[in-house]
């Protein structure tokens, strides 16, 4: 095996374990944090499935965003959209034989790709010529914004460009997946995509693409607007174990 | 008037170009030591506060879901950016709500998140330190709580949630706002903000009545401490003491009186609004909220209405049932607590108040909604009523009513620059700058409808008006209370004719 292959290898297994195991630490962590008060922005919905239509609303249209500013929810919205595609478009290297509704996705994840970049150009661009945004970029914000672009880039360069041994490519991957380890293949462009990609996966759980998360756990969100109905307790959304000691302290 | 110059009411709304540091100068007075000993502070900064206040911010992000959730997920996309009116009055960047939640989370990722830790300066991770401190003390005494931000945050992020923990670390530290301290401490030991004992609340009440016989030749009670009753209404002190807050105090009277309810105020719960929401201190919170259920449970009322109050409102509606329940000794076929605008718009539902509104006719009148009615609360019994139930109530007393632009009410109303305890002369360069983006709303209905009146819901709205109308060339009195309206439109039985 050579040294290229044993590398990505690892690399791939250990992106994945810190993605897949700091996201759950940072959800479980949500989920045990108490909500002292009834907080959520009102008017909101009254009842559990109004909640759920709130939410659903603002995951997939970017409600809030809409009613804020028309040009960052066109930029947001097209690069999130873009990039749900690009990731269906994706699974083709992870099933064997690949699932037909991905097949049928296929060709949209294609062109989804440009839209993604653009979006992501919008929003950079939005950090240079607006003052007040330029003001409140800190450098973080900047390459978060640059890794994603040249994920975009090296991935449109490998099927316009420069084209890659995909099924090599889908070999790996299905090789990770089932301990069979195949080769990686050695072409620049597609060695410098997964690992940025790889790159992307490791710093998830530690940056503020937590908001991913993160907004399904916002209490202005995901509260219901019935504290006089119900009556909330402040140990509430903790764990049982912090609620007895919480009440033991009060009492 | 003061060394600062009031901002230019424009045609249209702009949104300025940043000027960094133009409000860096802006600070309250701090508290004293015995404003802080009273409610469990220390009196001056600690030896080592650096850790302390640290420590503190480390407790609290485990205690609130919000707080931690607020801190990690933002991604600085901006959209917040020109929403807040201090911001917009004010062009300082410091007050976009990202920039003002940064000063906490900048020092939250160095010593909370593994990025900060080890790279500071990629994440704008910053040490606790005294000028960290001293730009906490002044942008978090910049923010009204008013959560406009938090209604166009993809994630919902609320800078209130920061700016309330952001002052509890610094009265932890020993660092707290005079203004706020002091209240809260007259509200614990006398009853209520203006610090009015008994008797006072006593003779101003029968002065009140006396006012009312005189000018309607109708006996309304003012009923004070009475055992027995069935409501206890519990309103901000304001109310005892200042126009226009008086004249809505007699219009509540008069609700109660035409419709046969049986009321009383309490001395020992004279105050609606609770300041410590605005220190962010659950303790000092609770402390104020026990007094009402002490005083319902005193005077054995069935059930408790509220006065027109915004912060006090939010409290009463979303917080009171947790820091103070359950109220299962009251009657269940009331929500508890109620609003004086929810039970005036209940019986004009019933037909049980006979109104004329033309009595109002001498104006023409906008309603500003209060920023923590309007996205902190809810009337009635269906989403939105805090938006709909004032205004009916106004519609129902006068017969010209205009509402302002749609983007500057509703839930995108703009506070009216003196919430959150910032309403101290000491802030005063900050109220009136903050106040611009409604100057301009009601600017705008003034030149085009010819509106001569700003109806106010909110004990803080209306006296940061009657300070603030006559910058812009307005005139303090142009600010009324609903039922101030409801007052002059409602017709007593027996009633001289006027």
């Amino acid at each position: 095996m050579s040294l290229l292959t044993i590398a990505f290898t690892l690399l791939f297994y250990a992106a994945t374990l810190i993605l897949v195991a700091g996201l759950a630490y940072r959800i479980r962590l949500y989920a045990r944090t108490p909500t002292p008060l009834r907080i959520p922005t009102t008017p909101a919905p009254t009842t559990t499935p109004g909640v759920v239509r709130r939410m659903f609303f603002e995951v997939t249209l970017f409600n809030s965003l809409f009613k804020s500013n028309k040009w960052i929810w066109l930029f947001g919205w097209i690069f999130h959209a873009a990039l749900l595609f690009v990731l269906l478009r994706h699974l083709r290297y992870f099933t064997d034989p690949v699932w037909s509704w991905v097949e049928l996705v296929q060709p949209l994840g294609k062109y989804a790709a440009f839209a993604m970049v653009a979006g992501l150009a919008g929003l950079w661009a939005r950090r240079f010529l607006v003052d007040r945004v330029r003001y409140i970029s800190s450098l973080s914000d900047h390459l978060m914004l640059a890794l994603l672009i040249a994920i975009g880039l090296t991935g449109l360069g490998m099927q316009y460009v420069a084209a890659t041994d995909i099924v090599a490519v889908k070999a790996f991957f299905l090789g990770l997946m089932y301990f069979d380890w195949q080769p990686m293949p050695a072409d620049t462009m597609l060695n410098l995509h997964l690992l940025l990609v790889a790159l992307l996966m490791i710093v998830f759980p530690f940056s503020k693409l937590l908001h991913a998360p993160g907004v399904f756990f916002s209490p202005t969100r995901n509260q219901a607007d019935n504290p006089r109905e119900k009556r909330h307790l402040p140990t509430q959304g903790a764990s049982a174990a912090q609620a007895t000691a919480q009440a033991a302290e009060s009492r | 008037m003061a060394d600062f110059e009031t901002p230019t009411l424009k045609p249209y709304p702009v949104i300025p170009a940043i000027e960094i540091g133009s409000m860096a100068h802006s600070q309250p007075f701090v508290a004293k030591e015995d404003h802080q000993q009273k409610l469990g502070f220390p009196g001056e900064l600690v030896d080592d506060w650096e850790n302390v206040a640290v420590k503190k911010l480390g407790e609290l992000v485990d205690k609130s879901r919000a707080l931690r959730v607020f801190l990690d997920s933002c991604v600085k996309c901006g959209a917040c950016t020109d929403k807040c009116h201090y911001y917009l009055g004010t062009s300082d960047p410091k007050n976009m709500p990202v920039a003002r939640q940064d000063l906490l989370r900048s020092v939250y990722r160095r010593y909370y998140t593994l990025a900060g830790k080890y790279f500071p300066s990629l994440v704008g991770a910053r040490d606790m330190d005294k000028s960290v401190l001293d730009e906490w003390y002044s942008y978090f005494h910049q923010c009204s709580q008013c959560r406009r931000c938090s209604v166009y945050c993809p994630y919902g992020i609320d800078t209130a949630e920061v700016s309330m923990a952001a002052r509890e670390i610094m009265d932890t530290v020993g660092v707290g706002q005079k203004y706020c301290n002091e209240i809260i401490g007259k509200a614990q030991t006398i009853g209520n903000n203006l610090g009015l004992p008994e008797p006072a609340l006593a003779d101003t009440l029968e002065g009140l009545e006396e006012d009312i016989e005189e000018e309607t030749g109708v006996v309304v009670r003012m009923p004070l401490d009475e055992e027995g009753a069935d409501i206890l209404l519990v309103t901000p002190s304001a109310d005892f003491f200042a126009e226009p807050h008086v004249d809505g105090l007699i219009g509540y009277a008069k609700v109660f009186h035409q419709a046969g309810l049986s009321w009383t105020l309490s001395s020992y719960a004279s105050e609606a609004a609770n300041f410590g929401m605005f220190i962010g201190s659950y303790d000092n919170m609770q402390k104020l909220a026990l007094r009402i259920r002490e005083a319902a449970l005193e005077l054995g009322v069935k059930r408790i209405v509220f006065g027109e109050c915004g912060h006090a409102w939010r409290v009463a509606y979303n917080f009171l049932n947790t820091l103070a329940g359950p109220f299962d000794f009251l009657d269940p076929d009331y929500p508890v607590p109620q609003h004086i605008c929810e039970v005036t718009y209940d019986l004009l539902q019933r037909g049980a108040l006979k109104m004329d509104p033309s009595a109002n006719d001498d104006m023409v009148v906008t309603f500003h909604d209060s920023c923590n009615i309007a996205r902190g609360s809810r009337m009635g019994d269906f989403e939105g009523g805090q938006l709909v139930i004032p205004r009916a109530v106004i519609k129902a007393s006068c017969n010209h009513f205009v509402d302002m632009p749609a983007d500057a009410i509703g839930e995108g109303t703009f506070c009216c620059g003196g919430g959150g305890g910032l309403l101290t002369d000491d802030l005063v360069e900050l109220r009136v700058k903050g106040a611009l983006p409604r100057m301009e709303a009601l600017h705008e209905v003034t030149e085009h409808h010819g509106v001569t009146h700003l109806a106010a819901i909110c004990a803080i709205c209306k006296s940061q008006f009657s300070k603030i109308l006559p910058y812009y060339g307005f005139e303090m009195d142009q600010v009324v209370s609903i039922h101030q309206l409801v007052s002059n439109a409602i017709q007593l039985d027996g009633q001289q004719a006027q």
